[in-house]
């Protein structure tokens, strides 16, 4: 057998075959190259603008992270003193005679509802899609920047101010909003509903409000930049899967958060302005309250038809990252490239007509149900199938278990046990006993948030040399994915017993339901394993920075021997990608083992009598 | 500036990524008031609706806006055109057409209010003000930037170069759509009984 080809000299086919855009000849100033404000701070450059998305987004995790472990102490060991985290809790720890501290009710509610607002928005949105739509985008199509920097730039600061916000509700005397993630009103329309339904939850719909801002933004910048700015050869078809997932996930946002938007203002205005959109018949304290004639189902509504696209917003991505890297450590193409795109579209447009499934048991019509049940279960179709391609993809591939492929192979695996028990609740019927138990959480937990966070770590590992031009250290990774793996199962497996077993989410205590009382050990057991998953974590973050500065240096710009246009770029990233011409594109994404070549970049001409590869 | 050039030099498509991210944008906008209208149907069939006669004012406002959008239509065409004075009488006229439209809005909704229609009271009224403040937003949003237009028109050189063509073309545009979406608003409100 012929000598398989592995090396190709980039820089002699790009000046050769490129295409010439005139880019270099025009001025672009020196903004970009100097000043520490303008290169790293308010830049215009996506590269930057995606780090600065990344380690925003693994500070909020890192909050978010330590808000749950928190929370976990209070259910796994109730009768503990917690006095040893007052100095950081501060009145939140109670402390009796004895000196024994509990943790006041009010927050922990708080400590639930912000884990969940921070994960969501912060970490899940921002920081995944925010973070590779920018990197990844005008890398993998071919494009010197975004079609529009400038608002590129707008995005990310106002996901900054909206954070801010967010951050500084935390430490208000009332506390940041308590009321549960999905801010259902009355609890988050009437400032007397609990302590932090004042301020708090002013300070929440300030923040989020920024951060639809944010989102459109950057939304609107990657659909232009995806279908205006692919390079020469660079069709639809040939995009990589990870642009069709951030494109997906950018139009989602840009029709759902809007409507978001809309049921913030009407609650704005049921709080500020006097108006009944979502109150009726409500008593405080044995007084009627004279607001009536609205309805707090409407904000279900308006909130679950942004909510469950953003369940998609949050997974699209993950499923784009863990497709790429699977294919590329497979050493393998992709299985089925044109059905796993059209199981991206058919999740997109399919996750527009399911929201009520989150409201089975808030009083909608039965009938009604019955059509949201039906296009949940569909919704189960397009996910199969991309499953089957990407265990079909691994099949007979020549793996590489590096730190990335492993997180991809454990995204797969953590989305088919919560993608099964989304078949569960999804009937309306099962709903009845199983809503609003620990089943939900264990379910929505596995299926899109360590899933997700599994395809962003698996992106992270990846494209890791490309944005520090450093790797992480593989030894820590690979720690660090054994004991996540190991560990979220440990948290979260137990949990569907006890949800099954009707055990409620959101309560502070179970002292008052004997027929909880048994689920105590199992409860010790899961906060056990969240606070060691919680410390695996910091070991990802202690890799993560150390390697910015000492990680091993990249010494080839393709490292992993990919296809893509990313990695046809110079180590030392420069502003508009490439030095002379940009790449124009002969072939798909997913040129593996090709004909006696091991790799074919998209950038290689075909060759005389040759087939593509995507036929 | 030499962060425009990226996004003028870089692309090979026949629509300006400018414009298109602005159609994009349109959609957001779209979903937003098909959220608001959406739900004003849903509250409307569960009764307890207050029926009221809308104030002339909304009629006059109409008229200025449609008038507004079709000056502002003309004034682009003479600017294309090189043609100096159609362009700026068109944009000072559609200026000030389309700052009577939101003059008129604020007077509708006094003597609205002055009818007992409360923003407090039944949700018909929470609603017609909040969609139609809503939409007033969105249309001063759109005089700002013709503001910057007949900022530009005054002071520099009157030149019709692609750029600027471009850039009044992207105001125009939006304006246009704002003028729709309030046609769209009022017959909705109108109709959907």
């Amino acid at each position: 057998m012929a000598e398989l080809i592995t090396t190709y000299d980039t820089d002699v086919i790009l000046a050769d075959q490129g295409y010439d855009d005139h880019f270099h000849e025009h001025h672009h100033g020196d903004k970009y190259q100097t000043g520490f404000i303008h290169h790293y701070i308010f830049s215009m450059d996506h590269k930057i603008i995606a780090r600065q998305f990344l380690i925003t987004g693994i500070f909020w995790a890192i909050i978010g992270a330590a808000m749950s472990v928190i929370f976990r102490l209070q259910l796994g060991f109730p009768e503990e003193s917690m006095a040893w985290i007052k100095p950081l809790l501060g009145k939140w720890i109670v402390l009796d005679e004895a000196g024994i501290g509990t943790l006041a009710p009010e927050f922990y509610y708080a400590l639930v509802t912000m884990h969940g607002t921070i994960l969501v928005f912060f970490v899940l949105t921002a920081g995944l899609s925010g973070t590779f739509s920018n990197l990844l985008i005008p890398l993998q199509i071919g494009a010197r920047d975004m079609a529009s920097p400038f608002l590129n730039m707008l995005s990310y600061w106002f996901f900054f101010t909206a954070g801010v916000i967010m951050f500084y509700s935390l430490f208000l005397s009332t506390g940041p909003f308590s009321g549960g993630w999905t801010a259902y009103p009355p609890l988050s329309a009437l400032p007397q509903a609990s302590t932090g339904s004042g301020t708090g939850m002013t300070l929440w719909l300030v923040s989020l409000t920024l951060f639809v801002v944010s989102v459109l933004l950057g939304g609107i910048n990657y659909i232009t930049t995806v279908l205006n700015l692919r390079t020469q050869g660079m069709t639809m078809w040939r995009m990589p899967l990870t642009i069709w997932a951030f494109f997906v996930t950018a139009i989602l946002g840009l029709l759902s958060f809007p409507v978001l938007a809309s049921g913030f203002f009407m609650l704005i205005m049921d709080r500020s302005l006097g108006t009944s959109f979502f109150l009726s018949d409500i008593f405080i304290e044995g007084a009627a309250l004279d607001r009536v004639g609205g309805t707090p189902i409407l904000y279900q509504h308006l909130f679950w038809f942004l909510g469950h696209p953003e369940v998609y917003i949050i997974i699209l991505p993950a499923m784009g990252i863990a497709s790429e890297v699977l294919s590329v450590h497979a050493r393998k193409p992709i299985f089925g490239y044109k059905a796993m795109v059209l199981s991206i579209l058919a999740i997109g447009f399919l996750s527009f007509i399911v929201w009520a499934h989150h409201m089975f048991m808030s009083g909608v019509n039965p009938f009604i149900s019955n059509f949201f049940v039906i296009f949940t279960l569909i919704i189960a179709v397009p996910s199969a199938v991309k499953v089957f391609n990407w265990i079909t993809t691994l099949w007979g591939g020549n793996i590489r278990l590096n730190s990335a492929m492993l997180f991809a192979i454990g995204f797969v695996s953590m989305f088919i046990s919560g993608g099964l028990t989304g078949i569960f609740l999804g009937n309306s019927a099962i709903d009845i006993q199983l809503h609003d138990t620990y089943f939900v959480v264990a379910h929505f937990h596995i299926v899109m948030g360590i899933a997700a966070f599994f395809g962003m770590f698996a992106g992270i590992y990846h494209w890791y040399p490309k944005m520090f031009g450093r790797f992480m250290s593989e030894t820590m990774g690979k720690i660090h994915f054994w004991g996540t793996l190991i560990g979220a199962y440990a948290i979260f497996w137990p949990m569907h017993y006890i949800g099954m077993a009707g055990v409620p989410r959101r309560y502070y205590s179970f002292d008052g339901f004997d027929a909880f009382r048994h689920f105590g050990d199992l409860n010790k057991f899961i906060t056990i394993a969240a606070a060691i998953v919680f410390m695996l974590q910091l070991l990802f973050v202690l890799n993560f920075f150390y390697s910015i500065w000492k990680g091993k240096k990249m010494t080839n710009r393709n490292p992993w021997e990919a296809t893509t246009l990313e990695w046809s770029t110079p180590i030392e990233g420069i502003h508009g990608n490439w030095p002379g011409k940009i790449p124009s594109v002969h072939r798909w994404a997913y040129d593996y083992n090709k004909d006696e070549r091991e790799y074919v970049p998209q950038y290689i001409p075909m060759v005389e009598g040759e087939e593509a590869g995507d036929h | 500036m030499t962060t425009v050039s990226i996004s003028q030099k870089n692309y090979r498509s026949k629509i300006h990524p400018q414009k298109f991210a602005l159609w994009t944008s349109f959609a957001s906008i779209i979903m937003m008031f098909a959220a608001l209208t959406s739900a004003y149907i849903v509250k409307q069939a569960s009764g307890n609706w207050l029926e009221f006669q809308l104030p002339r004012h909304f009629v006059a406002s109409t008229v200025c806006i449609v008038g507004s959008s079709i000056a502002l239509h003309l004034s682009l065409r003479g600017f294309k055109k090189s043609n100096r004075s159609i362009h700026k009488v068109g944009l000072i006229i559609g200026f000030i057409l389309g700052l009577t439209f939101v003059v008129l809005q604020y007077f509708g909704w006094q003597t609205l209010f002055s009818y007992g229609v409360d923003l407090k009271g039944n949700a018909s009224g929470s609603f017609f003000y909040l969609i139609t403040g809503l939409h007033a937003l969105h249309v001063l949003g759109g005089i700002a930037a013709l503001f910057v237009a007949l900022y530009h028109t005054f002071t520099l050189p009157f030149v019709a170069s692609e750029r600027r063509v471009h850039r009044y073309e992207l105001v125009v545009q939006y304006w246009h759509f704002v003028d729709v979406l309030w046609i769209y608003l009022l017959l909705f409100i109108l109709f959907v009984k």
